[in-house]
């Protein structure tokens, strides 16, 4: 079989983002995707941030199918039986170019292959892809069944268990730390109900998280994102307290009783679930980094473990476009020398170093650790609602001073000397 | 909504043969069973009768949970075969 100029195994965000800004440079570009169609394997949360690609790739978002753009951000924090709302709007986020969108995989990752196309690359489905091609210890290609293909160089783009990766020892072990499982039901209400309920304006999107009671302590929280005719409603929660605790609840029921709370009852009520979807998260941050080149071979995105949740918002998907784009630049380099051993490959490193990704895991560095506290997910959640309840109140006894009121509950779990010094480990984000 | 009718609403095409195996000597001594609480789908289960661990791949929706929160290494699972699986979409 004739050798391909490159190989990109997976079809989602990085791979094709890879494969589109190859199409271009007359090298010949296969992406193999193991789902029916790229994006039938694929999940997301919910919401793609468009500004640090855009410039990028610029050709691709007017006519992209992206669901609503988001103008409305809500943070809930839940207690057991109460819960206390943020919410956020922006009149700059509803002005074009619009930041931020919600999306579906399975819509968004099947037109960006046909832009693949479009462009001269090809995308074959229902290849699952078993192993690689050594010569030594360079990568010259893959395995897929009985079939050998042959390359000058691979990408791996197979996502966050990126067996590649594994294969080719650029991936440390997973430990439960590393990762977080998202789940969620797709919910279809219809596009007037959607407006309604979340209060936007035609074409207007939310995007709510929830943190608290509905973990039962664990990290993680719940999410909600507002499509075009439906709402993804989900949970995400660490695979280390979920392997750790013996708490008796197995996570899918805390979707269910997530979706029970008053608070989301009324939001989804009459809506009827249309998909059932789950996906592993790479949560490591920087530290689980492993190495990104080897002879003959790249990794990019989520098999990277280009991921960080940053606390109030969960980035990944930008990442992975960014992280195919700059692997694409660094094959063309390496094609014009013909040279693709690990130190031009290294070309790549040295560009995602001064790009946005490493950036962020830099700075977000200390993000993992702080986020196992147990206390952020169950005691502040529930103190400052029980706060805002007593502020609140009217019984039948003569009113405190508001400050007495507010002095006391602080005191109570905030103002200790542990919660101090939690508050105090946040400036690490 | 109970978890069976979740999952009913979703596409899969299913394999004849399982991708996802268990080791069931080393499921014998596990006490934990992880699996069972981590699996958003829920395939999981104890078998009353044979004290056996099972799981319905069928159900499967791909995440690999299973595969990171068995922590005696008892799950050996592979993506299911290019044609298989679930079909998502919306995603």
């Amino acid at each position: 079989m004739e050798r391909i100029d490159v190989v990109i195994v997976g079809g989602g965000l990085a791979g094709l983002s890879c494969a589109y800004g190859l199409a271009d440079s007359g090298l010949t570009v296969l992406v193999l995707e193991r789902g029916d169609f790229s994006g039938s394997k694929n999940v997301t949360g919910g919401r793609i941030y468009l500004e640090p690609v855009r410039r990028l790739l610029p050709d691709l978002w007017d006519e992209a199918p992206l669901e609503r753009h988001v103008v409305r951000e809500r943070l809930t924090l839940l207690g057991r039986t109460n819960s206390t709302s943020i919410d956020h709007y922006s009149d700059r986020r509803d002005q074009r170019p619009y930041p931020s969108y919600t999306i579906l995989r399975a819509r968004f990752d099947r037109w960006l292959s046909e832009k693949v196309a479009e462009r001269g690359g090809f995308v074959i489905p229902q290849k699952r892809v078993d192993d690689l091609l050594m010569d030594g210890k360079r990568v010259v290609g893959v395995t897929a069944g009985d079939e050998e293909i042959p390359a000058r160089v691979v990408v791996a783009a197979d996502g966050v268990l990126s067996f590649l990766a594994e294969r080719a020892g650029l991936r440390r072990d997973f430990e439960p730390e590393d990762l977080a499982v998202g789940y969620k039901e797709i919910i279809h209400l219809g596009d007037r109900k959607i407006e309604d309920r979340f209060n936007l304006e035609p074409g207007q999107g939310a995007a709510q998280l929830f943190v608290g009671a509905i973990t039962g302590g664990m990290m993680g929280g719940g999410f909600i994102y507002t499509n075009k005719e439906t709402i993804s409603l989900g949970m995400v929660l660490g695979l280390a307290p979920l392997t750790r605790l013996q708490n008796g609840i197995e996570a899918y029921r805390l979707l269910d009783a997530f979706k029970e709370r008053p608070e989301i009852r009324r939001l989804v009520e009459g809506g009827e679930t249309v998909e059932y979807s789950a996906h592993l998260i790479p949560e490591g941050g920087i530290r689980r980094l492993a190495g990104l080149v080897r002879d003959g071979m790249l990794v990019v995105g989520d098999a990277a473990g280009f991921g960080l949740n940053m606390l109030v918002t969960v980035r990944g998907m930008e990442y992975a476009m960014i992280s195919g784009v700059l692997a694409a630049e660094t094959i063309k380099r390496a094609a014009q020398s013909n040279d693709f051993s690990a130190s031009t490959l290294s070309h790549y490193e040295y560009l995602l170093k001064r790009s946005v990704i490493i950036r962020d895991m830099e700075t977000f560095r200390r993000s993992a650790e702080i986020l196992k506290n147990p206390r952020l997910f169950s005691l502040y959640p529930q103190s400052v609602c029980d706060l805002l309840e007593k502020v609140m109140e009217i019984d039948e006894k003569p009113k405190e001073r508001l400050s007495s009121t507010v002095f006391k509950e602080l005191r109570r779990n905030i103002l200790t000397l542990r919660g101090i010094k939690d508050l105090w480990s946040l400036r690490g984000i | 909504m109970e978890i069976q009718e979740k999952l009913a609403v979703d596409a899969f095409k299913n394999d004849t043969e399982s991708h996802i195996t268990l080791d069931q000597e080393k499921c014998m001594i596990c006490r934990e069973r992880f699996c069972i609480y981590a699996c958003p789908a829920h395939l999981y289960e104890l078998n009353e009768e044979s004290r056996k661990m099972q799981v319905e791949f069928a159900g499967c929706l791909e995440c690999g949970t299973c595969l990171i929160a068995c922590i005696y290494g008892a799950v050996t699972w592979r993506y299911p075969r290019g044609e298989f699986g679930v079909q998502y979409r919306y995603g």
